[in-house]
């Protein structure tokens, strides 16, 4: 059966502010200014607005607050923090939400202005969000960096990374950012100067870590029949999942594994779509390890060899797996928390609106937040209208085949056994397409869902 | 409604295990049900659920199983040592080894705990064993 939710709601708009050193601003202007985009975007307007998702790191009542401040009366409101993924995981909420009919516009958006405050000295509201953590806040230890330094130290004792491996991943996103205009950082970088730079935290130099920026950006979900109807393309909510492995550090089970092998598997398993299916994905890179670590754990690289499918450019421009499009945390934009850009940059590349960084005829893109100390993550797929509907999904890829092929077996009972044949003999692509058509055209429903159902189970075992 | 009545002992497991501390003693818990020790203290087991977690003396005794050095400017103290450490009862804890220069702790050195004190706050570290 295909999930309830697959395909049911879709990103309708999506808002940036400018970003960088924004002194002027203060965290609920640029979040409101985002929001205006994200709705101007869409066609809509701040009062069709009763769905509101927002996070803050330390403000308890932030939900209220913005609510507040844009003057909307939510039926649906929430302000989880899982940490930076919570904009990912707030997906999930805002599509059962939607899809139940709680609200019908929802809107996801956050503002922070962190460069400016670290800049002023202006303490972060509600203080430290890692204090007060026993069994670690006495230790005292430099967090975030610390606990993901010690992750990256144990990956490359067991798999034997190389320093330089690790940097490539530093260098493929500044690859990228040199194509977006938006991007904060954009001069060369080489692995020279990533492995040189000053060291922070073992192995981590200061080129490993991501940017703190002021920034505001705000995304807005509705049913898909509704989404249809607006400015946009719109961008389906194919999958969605969430995992949670620890808080500290040191209780996560195996320092080589993320909540990813969690949330990834979730997320395909409700989109009834492999790694293979997808065409650009976007990831929260607050330490150069993430990207490593996450690309394996969502089954997009073997375990240990995430490091040299950077350095192999696989990731890069023009590689054939393109990863943060858009320069992400460490050369594009990181306003302390950065689950948002994901999201955001993964609907403009389906969207087909992104310039020189555009991936080439994207149907498929995932989105993954990472939150605390790796603790949340939060694992989003989202397609275009292509990717609706048992027979897109069967014609559109060579991984569909084997679906294509079981469905082929049960039509073949109906279908006159020669076209069949001869499509079979065609080369997988077009006899995936063929079929699939006939299939959806004569096999009953029944074999195609039956077939779907089991794709979806493979990707869940994954 | 069920009640927790005697399941559960007047001090919880953190004032317990802190109060060990105090006196100097490294305890950690152990499931009565699934066998398994558990750290941090807690109040049910994570492996099992059970409400029976039995406290019993640390061995004291683990491995490094991952390390970094924080870098700091040395007007603000300098390098120090972050690690975690696999205690050989199987749970992992942060902890910095001691008495050691910070570069020199490696990933799977034997180490053994000893009860140091941070603001106050009695606190387990490891030097090379």
């Amino acid at each position: 059966m295909v999930h309830p939710l697959r395909g049911q709601t879709a990103v309708v708009g999506v808002g940036l502010t400018k970003f960088g050193d924004l002194p002027g601003k203060t965290h609920l202007e640029l979040l409101a200014e985002a929001s205006y985009a994200a709705l101007d975007d869409a066609g809509l307007k701040l009062t069709d607005v009763d769905g509101l998702f927002v996070s803050s790191m330390g403000r308890v009542f932030h939900p209220l607050q913005v609510a507040e401040y844009l003057g909307v009366k939510p039926s649906a409101i929430d302000g989880t923090n899982v940490g930076g993924s919570a904009f990912v995981n707030a997906i999930q909420h805002a599509a059962m939400a939607l899809h139940n009919g709680v609200c019908n516009v929802a809107l996801i958006a956050y503002g922070s202005t962190s460069r400016s405050d670290r800049k002023s000295g202006t303490p972060r509201v509600g203080g430290n969000p890692n204090a007060g953590v026993m069994y670690q806040s006495e230790y005292k230890p430099m967090l975030p960096v610390g606990s993901y330094a010690l992750v990256a130290n144990r990956y490359m004792h067991e798999y034997g990374m190389t320093r330089d491996q690790l940097s490539s991943v530093a260098v493929t996103f500044r690859k990228w950012a040199q194509l977006n205009p938006r991007a904060e950082m954009r001069g060369p970088l080489t692995i020279e100067d990533v492995s040189r730079a000053r060291m922070i935290c073992d192995p981590f130099t200061l080129y490993d870590c991501c940017l703190v920026s002021d920034a505001g950006a705000a995304l807005v979900m509705t049913r898909a029949d509704r989404a249809r109807s607006l400015k946009q393309k719109p961008v389906y909510m194919l999958g969605i999942g969430s995992g949670t492995s620890h808080d500290q550090i040191a209780q996560l089970a195996d320092f080589t594994v993320t909540a990813c092998a969690m949330s990834g598997p979730r997320a395909f398993g409700m989109a009834g779509l492999k790694p293979k299916d997808v065409d650009v994905i976007e990831v929260y890179d607050a330490f150069s390890i993430n990207p490593i670590l996450f690309l394996e754990d969502l089954g997009f690289v073997k375990k240990g060899e995430g490091g040299a499918f950077f350095t192999e450019g696989h990731a890069a421009p023009g590689g054939k797996l393109p990863v943060n499009t858009n320069g992400g945390g460490m050369s594009c934009v990181h306003p302390g928390m950065y689950g948002m850009f994901v999201s955001i940059e993964a609907v403009e590349q389906l969207r087909g609106n992104t310039g020189a960084r555009q991936v080439e005829g994207a149907e498929v893109a995932l989105a993954n937040g990472n939150g605390g100390l790796l603790s949340n993550q939060s694992t989003a797929i989202f397609g275009t209208a292509a990717t609706l509907g048992a027979e897109a999904r069967t014609t559109k890829r060579a991984s569909a085949k084997k679906v294509v092929k079981k469905a082929a077996k049960k039509a073949a009972k109906k279908a006159p056994k020669k076209a069949v044949k001869k499509a079979a003999k065609k080369s997988a692509k077009k006899a995936a397409k063929k079929v699939a058509k006939k299939v959806a055209k004569k096999a009953p429903k029944k074999a195609v869902k039956k077939a779907v159902k089991k794709t979806a189970k493979k990707a869940k075992r994954r | 409604m069920a009640e927790t009545g005697t399941t559960f002992a007047a001090d919880g497991a953190e004032k317990q295990f802190r109060d060990g501390l105090n006196r100097g003693e490294f305890n950690i818990q152990q499931c009565a049900s699934c066998k398994k020790h558990v750290f941090y203290p807690r109040t049910l087991c994570t492996n099992c659920g059970s409400p029976k977690l039995v406290w019993k003396r640390a061995a004291g005794t683990g491995t490094v199983y991952s390390t970094s050095t924080e870098r700091y400017k040395p007007e603000a103290g300098g390098d120090k040592n972050i690690a975690v450490v696999q205690l050989d009862e199987g749970p992992r804890m942060l902890t910095r080894i001691t008495d050691i220069a910070p570069a020199d702790v490696k990933i799977g050195m034997r180490v053994t705990a000893h009860i140091g004190e941070a603001d106050g706050i009695k606190l387990i570290y490891f030097r090379k064993a």
